[in-house]
């Protein structure tokens, strides 16, 4: 028996009032990228799973008043997005300085200034300061590692690192301990990333940090470029997508 | 407020010098001036917060300490971790260091004398304080003042050149240097050598007229006894960017020599005092407080044996004729010796610009850590600095000791100005002219108050004046 073939039609969608053809289980976040809809992004990682974690993708949807990630919804028939509403531009510049508030990021010292998806998100919805206060958690670096090091003051918890891993490596080194405020990115059994039997040195953690949280020993500052794209390639030729 | 009292002068904050200061006059009963301190009442932590980063990062993270020397920060730290790394950065790097090093010390030396120490020779001490001041200068003397100004930015596009920033640098690096330099940039950086020279005449000049015309008050002013540390290079010439110490006793003895600066804690010992955060250091051998010595440009020059450029090596000749055979102690000096280190600095600048290395493409050496501590000085503008790192084994920094040029000076600056406060100030009738000398004192040692307590910013001065009470007689405050 053939299976039943997926559903052909197009769906049409309408974004910031023009209409566009989707296919089905297409996010939003995958037709605004196919016609150049600029949506900032955070823990989208092309090639690896979806996890909606940073909520900077969020989108309005005629008929919903919650707001919702463009990178983890689906398409619908007849949907009406709004992706540059004010409420939408109040909304990211908030979560960005939420994130920058939670932690220690000083750009001026950071190996990832001026190639930091942090920062150039903040340049680009004019965060010109934070208006709440920094929380100045006691993070530490872990050096340990012979070729890298994790500096978890710098680190936004969006798990890219945990998931390529684990997706694309295969390792697993990474992953995520605590709730909230309190998570942190653990190597193995929350141990030291130079002890760890799993981790491979494969450096691609390093590649998708959005920020100058993973970085290469060598690095110092502003030298540290990440190449996330590696990993889209990577699973591209793999015929894998997200 | 008793009158005719024991009083207490503070002025707070000094003006025309970097960071924040209060000086404090304590008069006796009869107006005369018994005691004076000099506190610093900032402190930053930097030694505290730099402990738990990576070694790798301090060439970056410490020239924030301060505005006017970053990069001797950054080259202390970077040699600091490349003796933890147990590497040495290749020629081209080195060259490159040396060169921006220099392009600093200019821009630093020339912010000193034509902006904020010019005006008092130029205006004389007791004129109006509301233009006795760079704006000032440049209304009375505009040729002049824009000559400083250009020769500022001569040293502060060397920075630009090598490293693509003017002030807090990028690209000094345990190993060497993050990228190498064009040839556009190093024709630019030649192409303002000989105004460079020029205008560095003109300061001396101008420092020379000033004291013939008043050699009494030069001569007098602040001169007091001290032993003498810096870097010296092989064969005892001045050196500014790497080499050994040296020091020398108040009658011009050499009492150590090329001393690993590495080991600074075997010849140095840092005294907390209650008024200040700044400490106390001391030479070693000599105890406390017969082992006060100061740094900076005096220190250098009286302890140079010679000078490697032509030019400045003539400076220095009069230099030493000025010492009769002996230290030349008068604190008002500070002002011939650091424009004579100027002239040396563009003549090294045209020297290493001339060099073939300086375009090399190998500027960097990799390396990991291979020992726990590392220490790293050099030359700031003000005089010798220390970083002294420590680390786990992953090369988190466990331990961070910095000293700082200004912070050596501190004996220095107290008894300056209280030698100038007791030549100068009537506590019976307080004239600005008289506080201005006092602040001029600490002027002298161009100190940047702010990378002492390892604070950022520049703030105004203040000189308050307290009886033996304790009771505020009067407060000077102006912005600086
Ligand atoms: S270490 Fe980097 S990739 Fe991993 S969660 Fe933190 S910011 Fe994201
Ligand atoms: S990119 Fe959509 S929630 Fe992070």
């Amino acid at each position: 028996m053939t299976p039943l073939a997926a559903p052909t039609t197009t769906i049409l969608v309408t974004i910031d009032e023009k209409t566009y053809s989707a296919d089905p289980g297409e996010t939003i976040l995958d037709v605004c990228k196919r016609e150049g809809i600029n949506i900032p992004t955070l823990c989208f990682l092309e090639g690896v799973s979806t996890v909606g974690a940073c909520r900077l993708c969020l989108i309005e949807i005629e008929g919903t008043r919650k707001l919702l990630p463009a990178c983890a919804t689906v398409v619908a028939p007849f949907q009406k997005v709004k992706t540059n509403s004010d409420r939408l531009k109040k909304n990211r510049r908030m979560t960005l300085e939420l994130l920058f508030s939670e932690r220690n990021h000083i750009c001026s010292v950071c190996v990832a200034n001026y190639n930091c998806r942090l920062q150039d998100l903040a340049h680009e919805v004019g965060m010109d300061h934070v208006r709440f206060p920094y929380l100045f958690p006691d993070c530490n670096v872990d050096g340990t590692n012979k070729i890298y090091n994790i500096d978890h003051n710098r680190c936004i918890m969006c798990t890219k690192c945990v998931r390529t891993c684990d997706e694309v490596e295969g390792a697993h080194t990474w992953d995520v301990r605590g709730r909230g405020f309190e998570s942190r990115i653990i190597a193995d059994f929350d141990e030291a990333w130079g002890t760890s039997p799993t981790c491979t040195l494969c450096g691609k953690c390093v590649s998708v940090c959005p920020t100058g949280a993973l970085w290469h020993k060598q690095s110092v500052q502003n030298n540290m470029k990440k190449s996330p794209e590696m990993v889209s390639e990577l699973t591209a030729k793999r015929g894998r997508k997200g | 407020m008793a009158e005719g009292l024991g009083k207490k002068i503070v002025i707070n904050p000094v003006t025309r010098i970097e960071g924040h200061a209060k000086i404090s006059l304590f008069l006796n009963e009869t107006g005369g001036v018994k005691d004076a301190q000099f506190h610093v009442d900032e402190f930053r932590g930097f030694e505290k917060f730099c402990e738990g980063r990576m070694f790798t990062e301090m060439p970056v993270i410490t020239p924030r300490i301060c505005g006017i020397c970053p990069v001797s920060h950054s080259v202390a730290s970077a040699k600091a971790g490349e003796m933890i790394m147990r590497i040495s950065p290749p020629p081209g790097g080195d060259r490159l260091r040396r060169l921006i090093h220099l392009g600093q010390t200019i821009s630093s030396h020339a912010l000193s004398f034509f902006h904020l120490s010019s005006p008092d020779m130029l205006m004389g001490w007791d004129s109006d304080p509301a233009s006795r001041n760079i704006v000032g200068l440049a209304e009375k003397f505009p040729d002049l003042a824009k000559r400083g100004i250009r020769l500022r930015k001569f040293g502060q596009d060397i920075s630009l050149h090598v490293t693509g920033k003017k002030i807090h640098t990028y690209g000094i690096v345990a190993g060497g240097m993050q990228s190498p330099i064009t040839e556009e940039g190093r024709k630019a950086m030649l192409d303002g050598v000989a105004e460079a020279i020029e205008t560095t005449k003109m300061g001396l000049d101008i420092f020379k007229k000033y004291r013939d015309a008043n050699l009494k008050e030069v001569d007098s002013f602040a001169n007091f006894e001290t032993l003498y540390m810096g870097t010296v290079g092989p064969e005892g010439e001045l050196e500014l960017y790497d080499g050994k110490l040296r020091f020398m006793d108040a009658g011009g003895k050499i009492v150590g020599d090329q001393l690993d600066p590495a080991k600074y804690l075997d010849y140095i010992v840092e005294r907390p005092v209650s008024f200040s955060y700044l400490k106390y250091p001391y030479y070693k051998p000599l105890g406390y407080p017969n082992g006060f010595y100061r740094v900076g440009p005096l220190a250098r020059l009286n302890m140079a044996s010679k000078i490697k450029t032509q030019l400045a090596q003539a400076y220095l000749t009069e230099f030493k004729q000025m010492g009769n055979g002996r230290p030349v102690h008068g604190t008002f000096y500070y002002h011939f010796a650091r424009l004579i280190e100027m002239l040396m600095a563009i003549e090294q600048v045209k020297a290493l610009l001339d060099d073939p290395n300086i375009l090399s493409k190998e500027v960097f050496a990799k390396g990991f850590r291979n020992q726990s501590e590392g220490v790293g000085s050099s030359e700031a503008p003000r005089g010798t600095l220390f970083h002294h790192y420590t680390t786990d084994e992953s090369g988190v920094l466990t331990k961070v000791n910095l000293l700082i040029a200004t912070g050596q000076n501190n004996p220095g600056m107290n008894r300056s100005v209280l030698e100038v406060a007791k030549q100068y100030v009537d506590g019976n009738n307080l004239k600005e002219g008289m506080l201005n000398r006092v602040e001029a004192a600490i002027r002298c040692y161009d100190p940047c108050l702010s990378c002492s307590t390892h604070a950022i910013g520049s703030m105004p001065l203040s000189i308050e004046v307290l009886d033996h009470e304790g009771q505020l007689v009067r407060v000077v405050k102006r912005n600086g």
